[in-house]
C-alpha cells in the first residue's frame, strides 16, 4: 500500500469537517424552531379529494399542520421545480410523494408521530404511463443543442460501409443519493428571510425565494457554506425549500425541514433511464464512414428534462455523415434533474459500448480504432478544438494498463475460477462556464482574505480559492483565508457542471491579479508591506469573470469545440459460476486543461471511476410501472459503491491548458470522471464472458440471464 | 401517548458529564446528540442504520447512534467525533485523512473517523482488502474509499510499527 500523502494542497475547510464543526443546513441550531417533516401523497395520479389533519393536529407537541388553503402564493422564479402543493389546490397529483401537507411540532420524534396519523383520500387515480409505453416526444424549449442534428449522408455512409454495428443499450434510473439528504432552516424577521440550505448556488436560491415571497431579492439571505454532497439534486430549486420559507411565514416561527432518505428519492430529481441505438458503419481499416445515434430518455409528465445522451456521438469520431436524435417520453414520475455525469454520462456508454462492438466486428484493437478515428476538427461544426489530448489519454493510460499483454479474444484470460476481462473506453465531458465575482483583500500584517458567494461541494474549491489567489500574490496558500457560502459576498454562479473551476476561479484570479497591480501602484512588492497600505491598514480588489459573448445559455462556446477527455482501462473478475463481476482495478489518463490542485483533483476522478462502477453494476431505482412509483426508496434497496466495491484506481492527468476556456487554462474534471468507467467496464464483461451486455447496471441476474457465465 | 419515561438522562459524552432533562423515549442517541446536547458532528445520513454517517463510540464499541435509543445508553460512555482531538491537536487517524485526502463533501466523515479508529482498534486493518470489508459499512457518496482505506493502512502501519503505543495513539480519549 502506497502511504506517501499525494502533492497538492491539504484542504483548508479540512479541520472543519474532521473535527465535526463543519456546519452543514440541518446542524443549524433550532433556537426555537418548530421541525417540519413533509407528508406526501401516496399515489402517483388522480386527485386529493380529502386530508384528515384532526388527529395530527391533535398530537402532543404539534404546533400546526398545514395544507395547501394555509400557504400563500408563490410565483415561480427561473429554474425551479414546479411546486405541487399549489396544483393539489386543484387536488391534482402528479407523483407518488408529492408533498400534500407539513406537520411542525417540537422535535423530530414528535413531528414524525404526528406526519404518520395524516390521512388522505383520492379519487380518479388511473394506470400510470410509463417509460416503455410512452411515445417519443420533442422538448417544448431544448435546454440543451437542437434535438435533431446532421451533417452528410448517413443512408449513404452506411451503404458504402465494409462493416456496419447497430444495437441498442439502456441506462437505469438512478439517484444522486448524497450523503447528506436535503435541509432548510428558515427564519422571517419582518419581511427579512434568512435561509440556512444545502443547495448548490445560494443565488439561486436567493432569487427563488425572493420571487416567491414577493420581496427584494436583498431581504432574503441564504447561508450553505458546506453541502454534503448534491452530484446535480440540489442545483436547481425544489418544492421542500419554499415549504419552509412559506410555513415559516404563515406560523410566525422559526422552521427547521430536513427530507427523510425516502423523500429524497421523490423530492429532488434523479437521473432518468434512457433507451439509446447507436449505429456504426466502418471502411475495411475501422475508419467511420457514418455514425447515427438516437436517445430517449423519461420525463415528467410536465416537464422537459432531456439527456443529452447523443451529444458527444457529434465530436468524439471523425465521420462523413453524423446523425444524431435527441426524444423524450412523458410519463408518471417525479421530475428528473442532471445527475453526475449528465448528458455524456449515460450517452458515452452506448457510444463507447458500440466503438467495442465495432472494434470485435473489424478485428481492430479498441485502442487503435479510437486513434484511427480521431478528428482533426470538430467532426459536426468544423469548429477548432479548444485542446484536446485524447490521443495522449489513450496511449498513456494503455501503457500504464499493461494493454499490450491483452489477448483480445473472449474467454481468453482466466484465474482459477474467475474470467478476466479487459476493456476500455474513451471519456469527454461538455464545458459548461457560468460567471462569478470574487473579492480579494490583504491587511497590513500579510493576511490575505479571498471572499466569493460560491459553495463547498465537496470538490475542494476552498483550496483551489487558495491555490490560485496565492499563486498572483506569491503568498502561502495555507496563509490564505477562504470565505463563502454566503448570499453577502460577492456573487458566483452554480457549483455544477463542473464548472466552479473556472468561474470562480478566474473571478479570484481576476480580483487577485486587480489587487497585485493596486499592490505595485503603491509601490509594494512581495508581500512583506507592514504599514504600508495607509490608514485604512488593508487594501481589496473585487472582479469577475464570465464566459466570452457569443457563448450560450450554459457557457458553452460556439467558436471553439471545448470539451474534456478521458481514457479508462479496466480489468473485471467474473465468477464463472456466479455471474459475479468484480472490478480488479482501473487505470485512467484525463485531459481536461490545467490541473489547479493535484491532491483534490485526482479524488475527483477517482470518485468519478466509482460512480461509473456505480453505473455499471449498481446503480438501478427499479420502477414499478403498476404502482407508478420507485420500489427501494432506501440504501439498502438501491445500492450504491461501498469501500469494498472499489479497488485500487490509478490515476493521472496529462498536460493541458486551454487557452480559450479561461485566464487559467484550466477546465471541469468533477463529471469527466464519471463518463466512459461505464462502457470500460461493460467491455471488459464482454472480454471476461463473450455475452455483450448492453443495459446497465450488469448485476448477477443480469450476467446469468445473458448467459454470460458458465 | 406518553413520551416522557423519567425526568433525566444521565450520559457521559466525550467525557463529560450531560444530563437531557425530559427525553423523548423515542428519541435516539442521534437526535439527542445533535437536538438536545448541541453535538452535531454526528450526521443523519438514513436514520435506518444504511449509511453509517452516524457512527459514534458507545462503551468503546463502534455504534449506529440512529438505531440506539438515547435512553438505552443511560449512564453509557459515548464518544463522538468532537471527542477525537484533544487541546487542538487532530487525533492520527484526522490527520491521515488530512494527509490523504480522504474525504470529499465531509458529511459522512465524522462516521467515517470513528468507524475508522475502531476498525484499527478491533484489529481489523490488516490489509487494504480487511480494512475495505471492515468500513463497508460506511457510506461515502463522494467514493473517497481509496483514500479513506490508504489513510486507515498508514494509522495502522504506524501503530504496529510501535507497539508500544496503542493503535489509537496521537490524542483522543478514544
Amino acid at each position: 500500500m502506497n502511504t506517501a500523502s499525494p502533492a497538492g494542497l491539504r484542504r483548508p475547510d479540512g479541520p472543519a469537517k474532521l473535527t465535526g464543526t463543519a456546519r452543514y443546513a440541518a446542524d443549524t441550531p433550532a433556537h426555537g424552531a418548530a421541525y417540519a417533516i413533509l407528508v406526501g401523497a401516496t399515489v402517483p395520479t388522480g386527485r386529493l379529494t380529502a386530508l384528515h389533519t384532526e388527529a395530527a393536529r391533535g398530537a402532543p407537541g404539534v404546533s400546526a399542520v398545514l395544507t395547501a388553503e394555509d400557504l400563500p402564493d408563490m410565483p415561480l422564479g427561473p429554474l425551479v421545480q414546479p411546486l405541487p402543493m399549489r396544483r393539489s389546490r386543484n387536488g391534482a397529483i402528479d407523483y407518488e410523494g408529492q408533498p400534500i401537507a407539513i406537520v411542525l411540532a417540537d422535535g423530530w420524534e414528535r413531528a414524525r408521530y404526528a406526519a404518520g396519523l395524516v390521512r388522505a383520500d383520492y379519487a380518479d387515480t388511473r394506470r400510470p404511463v410509463v417509460f416503455d409505453e410512452a411515445p417519443d416526444a420533442v422538448e417544448r424549449e431544448p435546454l440543451l443543442s437542437p434535438p435533431d442534428e446532421t451533417k452528410g449522408d448517413v443512408a449513404a455512409g452506411l451503404a458504402a460501409a465494409h462493416t456496419v454495428v447497430s444495437a441498442t443499450y439502456t441506462t437505469a434510473d438512478r439517484h444522486h443519493s448524497p450523503m447528506e439528504p436535503s435541509a432548510t432552516y428558515a427564519r422571517w424577521d419582518g419581511d427579512r428571510l434568512t435561509v440556512h440550505d444545502s443547495v448548490q448556488s445560494i443565488g439561486l436560491t436567493q432569487l427563488a425565494l425572493s420571487t416567491a415571497f414577493g420581496v427584494p431579492f436583498e431581504s432574503v439571505r441564504v447561508i450553505c457554506p458546506f453541502i454534503g454532497g448534491g452530484f446535480g439534486c440540489k442545483g436547481y430549486v425544489w418544492p421542500h425549500q419554499l415549504l419552509t420559507a412559506a410555513a415559516a411565514k404563515v406560523t410566525g416561527r422559526p422552521v427547521k425541514l430536513a427530507l427523510t432518505r425516502t423523500q429524497m428519492f421523490t423530492s429532488c430529481g434523479h437521473q432518468p433511464t434512457t433507451r439509446q441505438t447507436v449505429t456504426l458503419g466502418a471502411d475495411a481499416r475501422g475508419r467511420l464512414t457514418a455514425l447515427r445515434h438516437t436517445s430517449a430518455n423519461a420525463a415528467s409528465l410536465h416537464g422537459d428534462h432531456a439527456e443529452g445522451a447523443t451529444e458527444a456521438s457529434t465530436w468524439m469520431y471523425a465521420s462523413p455523415a453524423i446523425e444524431v436524435r435527441r426524444r423524450i417520453r412523458h410519463t408518471d414520475r417525479p421530475e428528473p434533474t442532471p445527475m453526475r455525469a449528465p448528458h455524456q454520462g449515460p450517452g458515452m456508454f452506448a457510444l463507447e459500448s458500440a466503438m467495442d462492438e465495432l472494434a470485435y466486428a473489424t478485428g481492430i484493437d479498441p485502442v487503435e480504432l479510437r486513434l484511427r478515428n480521431e478528428p482533426e476538427t470538430d467532426p459536426l461544426t468544423g469548429r477548432p478544438f479548444s485542446s484536446r489530448e485524447l490521443r495522449a489519454c489513450l496511449l498513456r493510460a494503455a501503457d500504464r494498463f499493461g494493454w499490450r499483454d491483452r489477448t483480445p479474444e473472449p474467454r481468453s484470460m482466466r484465474d482459477g475460477d474467475e474470467l478476466i476481462g479487459w476493456g476500455m473506453a474513451a471519456a469527454t465531458m461538455d464545458t459548461f462556464r457560468f460567471a462569478a465575482t470574487a473579492r480579494v483583500r490583504v491587511d497590513a500584517d500579510g493576511h490575505v482574505r479571498v471572499e466569493c458567494g460560491t459553495q463547498e461541494i465537496g470538490t475542494g474549491l476552498p483550496g483551489v480559492i487558495a491555490t490560485i489567489a496565492s499563486d498572483v500574490l506569491g503568498t502561502d496558500p495555507d496563509a490564505v483565508e477562504v470565505r463563502f457560502g454566503d448570499t453577502e459576498l460577492p456573487p458566483a454562479w452554480m457549483t455544477a457542471g463542473s464548472s466552479a473551476t473556472m468561474g470562480v476561479g478566474s473571478a479570484v484570479y481576476a480580483a487577485a491579479t486587480e489587487l497585485k497591480e493596486k499592490l505595485k501602484e503603491l509601490g509594494v512588492s512581495g508581500m512583506g508591506f507592514a504599514g504600508s497600505l495607509g490608514a485604512a491598514g488593508f487594501l481589496e480588489a473585487e472582479a469577475g469573470w464570465g464566459p466570452e459573448e457569443g457563448s450560450d445559455l450554459a457557457g458553452r462556446s460556439r467558436t471553439y469545440s471545448m470539451h474534456t477527455y478521458g481514457a479508462v482501462f479496466a480489468e473485471v473478475r467474473v465468477d464463472d459460476e456466479l455471474g459475479l463481476v468484480r472490478v480488479a482495478r482501473c487505470t485512467a489518463g484525463y485531459a481536461a486543461g490545467r490541473i489547479i490542485n493535484p491532491l483534490t483533483a485526482r479524488s475527483q476522478m477517482t470518485g468519478g471511476l466509482a460512480w461509473g462502477i456505480g453505473q455499471a453494476l449498481l446503480e438501478n431505482s427499479r420502477f414499478d410501472g403498476y404502482f407508478g412509483r420507485f420500489v427501494s426508496k432506501n440504501l439498502a434497496g438501491y445500492t450504491v459503491p461501498v469501500n469494498a466495491d472499489i479497488p485500487e484506481l490509478d490515476v493521472f492527468f496529462v498536460d493541458d491548458h486551454d487557452p480559450h476556456a479561461g485566464p487559467l487554462g484550466a477546465k471541469g474534471i468533477g463529471e469527466l470522471g464519471a463518463v466512459g468507467a461505464g462502457a470500460a467496464i461493460a467491455n471488459a464483461v464482454f472480454h471476461a464472458t463473450g455475452k455483450r451486455l448492453r443495459d446497465v447496471p450488469m448485476g448477477i441476474a443480469e450476467v446469468m440471464a445473458a448467459g454470460a457465465a458458465r | 401517548m406518553g413520551t416522557s419515561l423519567q425526568p433525566t438522562l444521565y450520559l457521559t459524552v466525550n467525557g463529560e458529564k450531560r444530563e437531557v432533562p425530559a427525553p423523548d423515549v423515542r428519541a435516539t442517541l442521534l437526535d439527542t446528540l445533535r437536538e438536545r446536547l448541541g453535538l452535531t458532528g454526528a450526521k443523519k445520513g438514513c436514520d435506518r442504520g444504511e449509511c453509517g454517517a452516524c457512527t459514534v463510540h458507545l462503551d468503546g464499541r463502534r455504534v449506529l447512534s440512529c438505531l440506539t435509543l438515547a435512553v438505552a445508553a443511560q449512564d453509557a460512555d459515548v464518544v463522538t467525533v468532537e471527542g477525537l482531538a484533544t487541546d487542538g491537536e487532530l487525533h492520527a487517524m484526522q490527520r491521515a485523512f488530512l494527509d490523504h485526502d480522504a474525504f470529499q463533501c465531509g458529511f459522512c466523515t465524522p462516521g467515517q473517523l470513528m468507524s475508522a479508529v475502531a476498525c484499527v482498534r478491533e484489529g481489523r486493518a490488516g490489509s487494504p482488502d480487511e480494512i475495505r470489508e471492515w468500513m463497508s459499512g460506511n457510506l461515502c457518496r463522494c467514493a473517497a474509499y481509496p483514500q479513506i482505506t490508504a489513510a486507515i493502512a498508514d494509522v495502522a502501519e504506524r501503530a504496529a510499527e510501535n507497539e508500544s503505543t496503542p493503535a489509537e495513539s496521537g490524542g483522543g480519549r478514544s
